[in-house]
Formats: structure tokens, sequence, C-alpha cells
């Protein structure tokens, strides 16, 4: 008799988990520092920061190697997390996994670097337009550059060398990306379209331009001048977030499968919610209606209720607006029980991975409930007196936790909220 | 997976070189005149749009302004295709309707782009000019122009569809997964009722050079995508394509017509050696062969252009015995809105119950009958390889 959900349906576990943040590679690291409550946020050596507002990030400088572009760089960490959840899922070769890959990833354009070496062409003097660069690829020398600019490449790869089933699905919604490539896969198995699904969101995009992109829309921290201490979450002196790279993978699997061939189980994601929001392109609706509508969804999704919730697995940017709305998102939602939950967020340690951060901090997640143990909020010294949660401030702490959690929120009126369990129902 | 719901099409929506809407589309693809221009971005044939006025899918100019032309080309057919499934301005509705967006994206400004390509020859610290080049010249609103998922975010706030929203990104294959996600999800009450689709622009001198890198674009003379030669020949095209897929039995207890029924789905990768795009082919026919009825079905044919691909694949559809028309010689290749595109087109078919005029050696066939059934093929210019099955209502 197939084992099933309150609805009926398939139950999803987690069979492997793999990280890669500025702090390390592996879960083992990772989870060791990020409850050191350990900071990876650093000084960017990567490029000159000359003239720019902001000049730090939590870049994987441990992965990365010079020149390497944003879409290798993507495609490396991509690599690394899924590489250390295959091996502990135990499902097989690394080279033939028995399902879909639904990969979370940056959006993907040529680079500064490909422009530069198309306009080198061009005699000294001349003015350089798109025109000179087309005149250049014309010549059929460029060739190399073609493939790199398919948005498509990274799932490609990851697809070949994974030996996943099928069409790869590479997917943005910006911020909430990692959580809604989990939550694809997880729609996935429940349909019984497959038994097990490859999950990864990666994110290696510290660039001149990224950073200047978000400077413009004054989303970044600036205080530069102790690195370690810029990303702070809920306190009342956060001033925007610190951009940084990373990657999680999860093997997602029908319970029966994995009960069947021997898996450990790592936890169960027992619920997926999602509401958008048509208020703003960069921000929430601000009754938030969206955010409390997506969380109550995946609550719903999972069958429990806010009662059932013992730890929540933070969005917290460190942005003024986000902290805010995700206050008045969980208080209205949990309502005096907020009082009893902690909720941290580990973007104070490891910065905001974008496209990754919610595959990352779902797997933080189901660390937390394996490790009976709850991540900080680090740089936690000045309080907002508007936003009166147990952020777990600046040290990790031992707690009885059975269900978690996360949610993200992207520009775009993405909303995307997952419930973890230790054990299925 | 015990439900298996019927899906139907209850919205097209389709803007392209060839005009606004089904009618405007098949009186060009019957009598004419073709779209190609091969003035605008000389030596390369482009499909451009005609004038569009964007206020009667998107009133506010202040909407129109925080986008770039690729997305109001989507968010455009987006209202086109709700308005056709008679669920614009139904707040009620719209507020549990699902949407996946297949999107491109990264639209640069080429004249930012070009004065800092010139600027920089010759400075000392190169790095140091490049960043105080961007932080003073690039326009702060164009960073919501290129995120992919921003398509999706301007349908959320100008027709405010606000149930679920997901892009999926990778150009052909975008375009296939996304409707088959859709297809299952209400296939198997995951969904009641989603919107999908995208928007593609070619008219960008980036998006040239992106293809230009392979001297993969169709120089003069036009030919259709059948007859580029081996080196093959993409002609980008702008367009807007996106559909309403719905359970029937939610389309039916609000009183929509169904304009045709999604029977199948599907899609798959290959590394693209020789005969692979061929092997796929097969493989995805097999799935919708049992279902299929001889004498009343015709090809739909996405084929790109891009050799050898569309070679192979007109190899293929060769040896089907079925009228085959591929869209492309009349749309230009729009990557992820092709599919979607596709689909509308094979809607139309369906509900005329006739094909249009064969253009090059891969057209072949006519209809002896009415057509009632149409196998869309979906074969990326790079990789991923896609199907569909529609059916007459």
């Amino acid at each position: 008799m197939a084992t099933r959900d309150k609805a009926g349906r398939p139950i999803v576990v987690v069979t492997g988990i793999g990280i890669v943040t500025s702090l390390g590679t592996g879960k083992d690291e990772n989870w060791t520092k990020l409850t050191a409550g350990e900071s990876g946020i650093r000084r960017i050596t990567r490029f000159d920061t000359t003239g720019l507002r902001t000049t730090i990030a939590g870049t994987v400088d441990h992965v990365y190697t010079p020149g390497m572009e944003p879409s290798v760089l993507s495609e490396a960490i991509a690599w690394l997390a899924g590489e250390e959840a295959l091996a502990e899922s135990r499902i097989g070769a690394i080279s033939s996994f028995p399902g879909p890959l639904f990969l979370a990833m940056p959006p993907l354009e040529i680079e500064w670097s490909h422009r530069l070496a198309l306009s080198e062409d061009a005699p000294p003097g001349q003015t350089v337009d798109y025109g000179t660069l087309i005149q250049a690829a014309s010549s059929g020398r460029f060739t190399g550059f073609y493939e790199r600019a398919k948005v498509g490449i990274i799932g490609e790869h990851l697809a070949e060398r994974f030996g996943t089933q099928g069409s790869p699905i590479s997917l943005t919604t910006a911020c909430a990306s990692g959580a809604t490539s989990i939550q694809l896969g997880v729609e996935a198995i429940r349909r019984g379209e497959c038994s097990a699904a490859l999950v990864i969101g990666a994110d290696g995009s510290v660039t001149p331009e990224s950073l200047v992109r978000f400077s413009l829309l004054s989303a970044l921290s600036t205080s530069n001048d102790v690195p370690s201490a810029a990303s702070r979450p809920f306190s009342k002196n956060r001033d925007g977030f610190v951009l940084a790279e990373g990657a999680a993978a999860l093997v997602l699997e029908d319970y029966d499968r994995a009960v069947a061939r021997g898996a450990r189980v790592v936890g169960v994601i027992e619920g997926c919610g999602e509401k958008s929001d048509s208020f703003h392109r960069t921000r929430s609706s601000p009754d938030g209606k969206p955010i409390i509508g997506c969380i109550r969804n995946a609550l719903a999704d999972a069958g429990v209720g806010p009662e059932d919730v013992d730890y929540i697995n933070a969005h917290g940017t460190s942005t003024p607006e986000n902290d805010k709305m995700e206050y008045l998102g969980v208080s209205t939602v949990f309502g005096e029980r907020m009082k009893d939950i902690p909720i941290s967020s580990i973007k104070s340690m490891i910065g905001h991975t974008l496209t990754a951060a919610g595959a990352i901090e779902a797997a933080a997640s189901l660390l937390t409930l394996q490790h009976q143990k709850l991540p900080p909020t680090i740089n936690y010294h000045v309080p907002d007196p508007a936003i009166p949660l147990d952020v777990v401030p600046n040290v990790a702490r031992d707690a009885k936790v059975d269900r978690a959690v996360s949610s993200s929120f992207g520009f775009g009126g993405q909303n995307v909220c997952l419930v973890m369990t230790r054990e299925p129902a | 997976m015990t439900e298996r719901r019927e899906v139907v099409i209850t919205g097209v929506g389709l803007l392209s070189s060839l005009g606004e809407g089904m009618e405007a589309t098949w009186d060009r693809l019957v009598s004419g005149p073709p779209s190609h221009d091969a003035k605008t971005f000389a030596p390369f044939v482009v499909h451009r749009l005609g004038a569009v006025n964007f206020e009667l899918q998107i009133p506010k100019k202040g909407d129109q302004r925080q986008m770039e032309p690729w997305q109001r080309i989507g968010v455009y057919a987006a209202g086109l295709a709700l308005a056709s499934a008679g669920v614009k301005g139904d707040a009620a509705l719209l507020d549990r309707t699902d949407m996946i967006v297949a999107a491109g994206g990264g639209e640069r400004d080429v004249a930012v782009d070009g004065k800092i390509l010139t600027g920089i020859r010759g400075q000392a610290n190169r790095e140091a000019f490049m960043n105080e080049r961007l932080m003073n010249d690039l326009r702060p609103t164009l960073f919501l122009a290129q995120l992919p998922n921003l398509v999706a975010g301007n349908i959320s706030i100008v027709h405010g569809i606000v149930g679920s929203s997901r892009t999926f990104i990778g150009e052909e294959s975008a375009g296939v997964d996304a409707v088959r996600v859709a297809h299952a999800r209400i296939a198997a009450g995951q969904s009641d009722i989603t919107l999908v689709g995208g928007g593609y622009s070619a008219e960008r001198l980036d998006l040239v050079l992106n293809y230009e890198l392979a001297c993969a674009l169709l120089r003069p003379p036009f030919r259709s995508v059948w007859d580029r030669g081996p080196g093959g020949g993409i002609a980008l095209g702008s367009f807007g394509a996106f559909l309403v897929l719905e359970a029937r039995e939610h389309a039916d207890a609000r009183g929509a017509a169904a304009l045709a029924r999604l029977i199948h789905v599907t899609s798959g990768r290959t590394p693209r050696a020789p005969g692979d795009v061929a092997a796929a082919l097969d493989g995805m026919w097999t799935e919708i062969a049992g279902a299929m009825r001889p004498g009343a079905a015709a090809v739909l044919s996405g084929a790109s252009g891009a050799e050898p691909a569309s070679s192979e694949e007109k190899t293929f559809l060769a040896t089907r015995g079925l009228p085959v028309r591929a869209t492309g010689t009349h749309i230009g290749q729009g990557f992820e809105a092709q599919f979607t595109a596709n689909l509308a087109i094979a809607t139309e078919i369906l509900r005329r119950g006739e094909l249009f005029q064969a253009a090059g050696t891969g057209d072949t066939g006519t209809a002896s009958e009415l057509v009632s059934q149409v196998a869309v093929t979906s074969v990326g210019h790079w990789r991923g390889e896609g199907m569909a099955l529609v059916e007459r209502v």
C-alpha cells in the first residue's frame, strides 16, 4: 500500500543535501560555521571596486579562479552542490540520476570580457558600437562565446553530467528561485511523473555590473568598513542586503521509493505555497496580503496550522523594506504564537545568494531539523522595536524543532514558502 | 496519479509580424504579404512587429515605461489571451489563476555599452572606468527590464494574475516545458487554469550579436526555414504568444468555450549528435501516435532554420505521411515564445479545419479533409526537442 500524505499524495522526502557558500563547500563545513555565527562576507578582491558604493560581498572565493565568468562559476558551484547531494542520497551513480533536473539559475548574457574582446578589432580612436561587435562576430573567430551565451547551457551541462532524465528545467523567480525549483520538484513527484528529482539553486554572479544594478535600486548595504558586520537582518540599523554567491542541491524522492531502496530520510518537504503580488515591481503590497497568503497556502498544502510550526528560516535580507514586511507577514499568520517561534536569517552570515537563497535556506532548515539546533541571526545588536521577534540573536541555540518554515520573496511579486518536517506524519 | 483531467485551450493571444490576433495572422498566412525585413538590421533578415498601440493592453504609461519592448510584447499578448478566454478583469478568477512564463531577458542599453567600449580604450585603469560609467550611465529601471521574471511580474501588475508565477528560461525548451508543466499540473488537479507563454523582441542589436557569434543568422535572399543551406540561417522574429489552458470541467463550469483540446505535451534533450533530432522526434511521435487519427491530422513544425537540426526534422517528418507546415518561415524565430505561438496557430488551424499555403521544400501535402488534429513540433536551434498534440473540440 503506497504511503500518502493527508491530501492523499505521495510524500516527498529529501535524501541528499549539498551546499556551497562563501563559508565553504559541503554541508558539514557550512553547518559548523553557520552555527558558530561565522560570517562569509568579505572585501571584494575579484575586481577593482574603485567608484562602487558597495565593495563587499559573500563571494565563493574558494571556488573562483581568475577570469571565471558568472555562468562558469554558477555551473561549478551547482556541480559541487549536486555531487554532494547525490553522494549522500546514494541514489545511484553520479552520472545516471533517475529523474528530472530543476535548476534555479541567474539569467545569462554575453559578458563584458566578450564585448571587450569583440571590440578590439576596431582601429584606435574609432567609436565602438554594436555594429563593430557584430562585424567582429561575423568573422567567425568568436564562436567560442556563442554557446556560453545560451541561457540553457548550465542546465544542459548538468543534465549531461548528472545523467538526469528528460528536458532540464532552468527557471527564475528572482530571489525566490531556489524555493520555486523545490516546489516544481515536489509537484512532479506528487503527480507521479517521477519518483525522484534533483533540484539545484546556484548563483555565482558577483560582477561589477550586478553590484551596480542593485546599488542603483538602493538595495545594497554600504557598510563596507567591517564586512562581517554589514548584513544585519531585523536590526534597527540594517541598511540593505549583501550580494552573495552560493548553491544548494536537494535530492527529492517519493518516500516509498526511498524506503524501498533503504535510503536514509533527511527530512520531508511537507508543503509548498505561493502567492504573487501585483502591487509593484520591487516592493511588497503594504497590506502584506501576498506574503500572508503565501505562508498560509504553504501551511494549508502541508495540512498543518500556525500552531504546528517550531521555527522559521526567514527571508530576512537586511533591507529596511523586506524585514518590516516579513514581520507583518509572520506576525499576522502566527499571531500571538510568534512570541514563541524563533525566526533567524542565515543571510546575516552568508549574505543574499539571490537565485540560490531559497535552496540554501531550505537546506539550512533541513539541517536545523536534523541537528535540533537553530542557526543564529548575527550582527543583532540594535533591535528594531518595530520588529519584536526572537531572531536567535548572535548565538546558535539548541531547540526541539519538528517543523520548520522557510520563506522566499523576490522582485516581480514572487513569494514562495516551504514547510519541512523531520519524519513523514 | 489517479486523476487525469482533460485540458483545453480557452484563450489565445498572438501578436507578431503578421499582425495582432488570430484573424489578422491567418489572413497574412494565407495571402501574404510576407513580413520579413532585410533592411533594418542589414545584412540580416528579421521579422519586425508593425505598429502596436500598447495602450490597448497596457493602459498606464507608467507601466509601459517600466518595460523594455520584449516585455511589452509579452504583456500585450498575455492580455489578448486573457481577453480571448473571458478572464480579463475577473478579479476573483485572476486571484487563483496560475502562470508559467517562458522568457529570455538581459536587454542591454546598447548606447551605454557602446559608450563604455569606446571610452575604455586607452584607460589606465579599465576596471575603475567601467565602474564609474556603469554607476553613472545605467538607468536604474533597466535592471527590471533585464530580469526574465519581470514579464510575469508585469503581467501580475497589469493584468492581475496572482495565483502562482513561475518563469522558465533557456531558449525554445523553456517554452515547451512551460506548456508541458502547465498541462501536467492541470491534468493532475494541481491547477484549474494557467496562463502560459512568452514574448520576444527581434529588434535588438544585442541579440543580433548573440546569434551572429556563430554566424547563425539568415542573410538575403529570403528562403523558407527548410531551404537555408548547409550552414542554416535564423531569422529573428518579434512576437508574443500566450495561451490560457484550463481543465475542461472548469471551463464548462464558467461557460467558457474550449478552442481546442491539448491532448499531450512532451519534451526532451539530446546532445545533438548526428541523428539525435530524428531519434528524439521518433520517440516523441510514438507517445502521440496512439491518439492520432490518420487522414485528419497535420504537422505544424517549429523548425528554426538552424542546421543540421532543420534538415533532420524535415527528413523525419517526410516519413510520417501527413501534411506539414512550418511557421518560422512566416513569423521568424522567437525562441522562448515559439512553441506557444505555434500552439496558437495550431488552434486556429483546428478552428478552421484547414491549412495555410505551403512554403519551401519541407512544407508538404494538402489537407484532404477537415484538419481535426495537429502535431506541433519544437526542435530548438541549439538544444531541446518537444512535441504536442492538439485536437479539434
